[in-house]
């Protein structure tokens, strides 16, 4: 539905020149609910700024079901945006707030209070609907930022890290609603944010970004369970990286032997990916000590970190690399594992995820 | 408590010295002198009457003693009035394009900008008023360009007209629009332009609904301060105009020199004041309503 190609932003000339985005493509499905995941500075808000119009993309095309966008004014983009700092307009009220875009659209007054007074419900800030927006929570203001967002009933809602500045328990309760919101409306949401758990909690897909460039697009399960790249694994949850040698590859598997000199079976990330040295992936949690002889690794105990829900065992292996395994805590179980100790490491066939270089 | 009271009233005590005898007192001697008498060659006689304040709007016919409206001053006061206003409107119309065009350039490039707006400020202001004198005068720079390309036959009228007046005001005091909407549109969140943009505002809707009422404490303060010294411009209008189109300033110097009434000259400075205090308090009023009613 909205398919960008190759986008590239360059912003300044000559020696200050600076690529915000590289060669950047994807395909946002109708009613999706679409995250872009990066660290701080890899372009996520200059992609959305492009959506939206207030940037002009060095090259590439965006086109909305079908039509592009490039050649409009940010004006007649049926695109709103969700600003991170809200964008509140200081002078309105919270209705008039709400009501800009349709009144800006030309709708009849009696349309427009009807819609203002029905997004108002929606956002449950009927009681504030006179208020000056300086007058409310931070909160609030968020919701009314969304609501006059929502309003005019756009093509593709763009929000760009609109949680970030709510506090913890606020922002649990925003991302539901957010949630919510998108599924009654119907309405493609393009979601920014830097927080992974947040992404993998609301989002249907998920593109993580890095230095401009996407780096992969998938379901939040995905993306967690097979990250195609060191620094998607990297950044989304804690990961075990361990060099291996590919010995045989077949579709979706390869043979892979381990610095212990076990083998066992790897996804493949990449189906283009050769035989020889490569890098894996394992989740702590995919892991378990092991004792017998089935351990494909094994090291001497460091460090036991009892975190509440579960415990943390870090191992340092015999060629001085430190894996990490996470075991959820169970009431009433001891502590059988001692710092010092010789211990051995697993992990089931098809866990491992070999990662493109 | 009290010594640091007394301390207090002493640090503020050069203040309030300068205040009162630097503002307050010529100020009370300007008041004294126009309940006195007029006298013979200059300066005052120590008798007090109202005909100083009678003069300045109306005067006694010479021979009948029938009392008319003074339609000179009357005239003058209108001319003072209308110019002021129309000099703040025009500089307003040229300065508040300006100042969102420096605000919207880059950072390092502003300054510069500014600095270009302020130079001719810190200009002489005769000397600023002969080059204006120079351009609209008719052997000037436009008269002569306009003659040469065939446009005009003869020279047009443009020095010693109102218009002359308000140009050469615009000029001069256009610094005093610029900066206050400069500062205020600098301080202007220019997501707030983005957001209107993005909820299908159209460039003059955009400027009318958001820019312009969030600019718009720096607009009032920069018309009053235009419109404030182009009330009491003396050297503007006397070049400008060309003694024939007097303004409240230059009837005021007339008064205390070659009119030798002082007395009147000091009634006709309190009634520029006068409407000059109108004009703030308007200003105060129109500020106290943007304010929010509580901060945030
Ligand atoms: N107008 C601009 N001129 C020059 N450089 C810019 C401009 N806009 C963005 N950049 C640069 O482009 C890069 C990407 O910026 P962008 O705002 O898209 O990052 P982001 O992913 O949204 O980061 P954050 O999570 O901090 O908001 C940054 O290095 C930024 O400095
Ligand atoms: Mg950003």
């Amino acid at each position: 539905m909205i398919e960008i190609s190759n986008i590239t932003q360059t912003f300044g000339k000559g020696r200050d020149a600076f690529t915000a985005l590289r060669d950047v493509s994807l395909t946002i499905r109708e009613n999706e609910f679409f995250t872009l995941l990066g660290p701080s500075g890899c372009g996520k808000t200059t992609l959305l700024r492009s959506i939206a119009g207030f940037v002009y993309p060095t090259a590439g095309t965006i086109k909305l079901q079908g039509e592009d966008l490039l050649t409009l004014p940010p004006y007649s983009r049926p695109v709103n945006t969700v600003f991170q700092s809200y964008a509140l307009f200081p002078h309105m009220t919270v209705a008039q707030n709400i009501a800009f875009g349709l009144e800006m659209l030309n709708q009849p007054g009696a349309q427009v209070k009807s819609s203002v007074n029905e997004m108002l419900a929606l956002v449950q800030m009927t009681d504030m609907a006179d208020r000056k927006t300086s007058q409310i929570s931070g909160g609030q203001q968020q919701r009314v930022a969304l609501a006059r967002a929502l309003a005019p009933k756009p093509k593709v809602l763009l929000l760009d890290e609109p949680l970030s500045a709510l506090d913890f328990k606020l922002r649990k309760e925003m991302q539901i609603e957010l949630k919510r919101l998108q599924t009654e409306t119907g309405i493609t949401f393009v979601f920014v944010t830097h927080d992974q758990e947040e992404a993998l909690t609301m989002s249907d897909r998920i593109a993580v970004m890095n230095e401009g460039r996407i780096l992969q697009i998938d379901a939040p399960r995905a993306i967690y369970d097979h990250p195609a790249e060191r620094f998607v694994a990297d950044f989304i949850g804690e990961t075990n990286f361990l060099e291996v040698d590919v010995l045989s590859v077949e579709a979706d598997d390869a043979t892979i032997k381990l610095t212990s000199g076990a083998t066992t079976t790897a996804r493949r990330a990449d189906t283009n990916s050769a035989t020889g040295q490569a890098t894996i992936a394992v989740r702590p949690e995919h892991a378990t000590l092991s004792d017998d002889a089935s351990a494909l690794l094994r090291g001497t105990l460091e460090d036991v970190i009892y975190s509440g829900t579960d415990t943390h065992y870090h191992i340092r292996l015999q060629d001085n690399c430190r894996f990490v395994v996470r075991k959820q805590n169970h009431p009433g179980t001891m502590e059988a594992h001692t710092v010092g100790h010789q211990a051995g490491v697993f992990f089931d066939r098809g866990v491992a995820q070999i990662l493109r270089d | 408590m009290a010594a640091q009271a007394e301390r207090r009233w002493l640090l503020l005590s050069p203040a309030l010295l300068i205040l009162t005898f630097a503002a307050s007192g010529p100020l009370l001697i300007v008041l004294v002198y126009s309940f006195l008498e007029a006298g013979d060659y200059g300066g005052v006689k120590w008798v007090f009457t109202t005909d100083a304040w009678f003069n300045v709007v109306a005067e006694r016919d010479f021979f009948d003693e029938t009392i008319k409206i003074a339609d000179a001053h009357v005239s003058i006061f209108w001319r003072s009035v209308k110019l002021s206003l129309m000099t703040a409107v025009a500089a307003f119309i040229i300065g508040f394009p300006t100042a969102y065009f420096i605000a919207t350039r880059a950072e390092k490039s502003r300054d510069l900008w500014m600095l270009l707006i302020i130079i001719p400020f810190w200009t002489n202001l005769l000397i600023r008023t002969f080059a204006v004198m120079e351009i609209i005068r008719n052997e000037g720079v436009i008269n002569t360009l306009l003659i040469k390309f065939g446009i005009i036959e003869a020279p047009i009228q443009i020095l010693f007209t109102e218009f002359a007046i308000m140009l050469g005001m615009v000029y001069v005091y256009l610094p005093l629009m610029v900066l206050p909407i400069y500062a205020s549109m600098e301080r202007l969140d220019f997501t707030l332009v983005e957001a209107a943009y993005d909820l299908y505002g159209t460039r003059m809707r955009v400027l009318r609904r958001v820019i312009f009422p969030l600019v718009k404490p720096g607009v009032i303060a920069g018309s009053i301060l235009v419109f404030v010294p182009s009330l009491g411009a003396y050297v503007t209008p006397r070049v400008l105009g060309g003694g024939k189109q007097l303004m409240l300033g230059n009837l005021i110097e007339l008064q205390f020199g070659q009119g030798r009434n002082w007395p009147l000259g000091a009634a006709l400075s309190i009634t520029l004041l006068a409407i000059v205090m109108i004009a703030l308090m308007f200003y105060v009023r129109v500020a106290r309503l943007e304010e929010p009613q509580h901060g945030q």
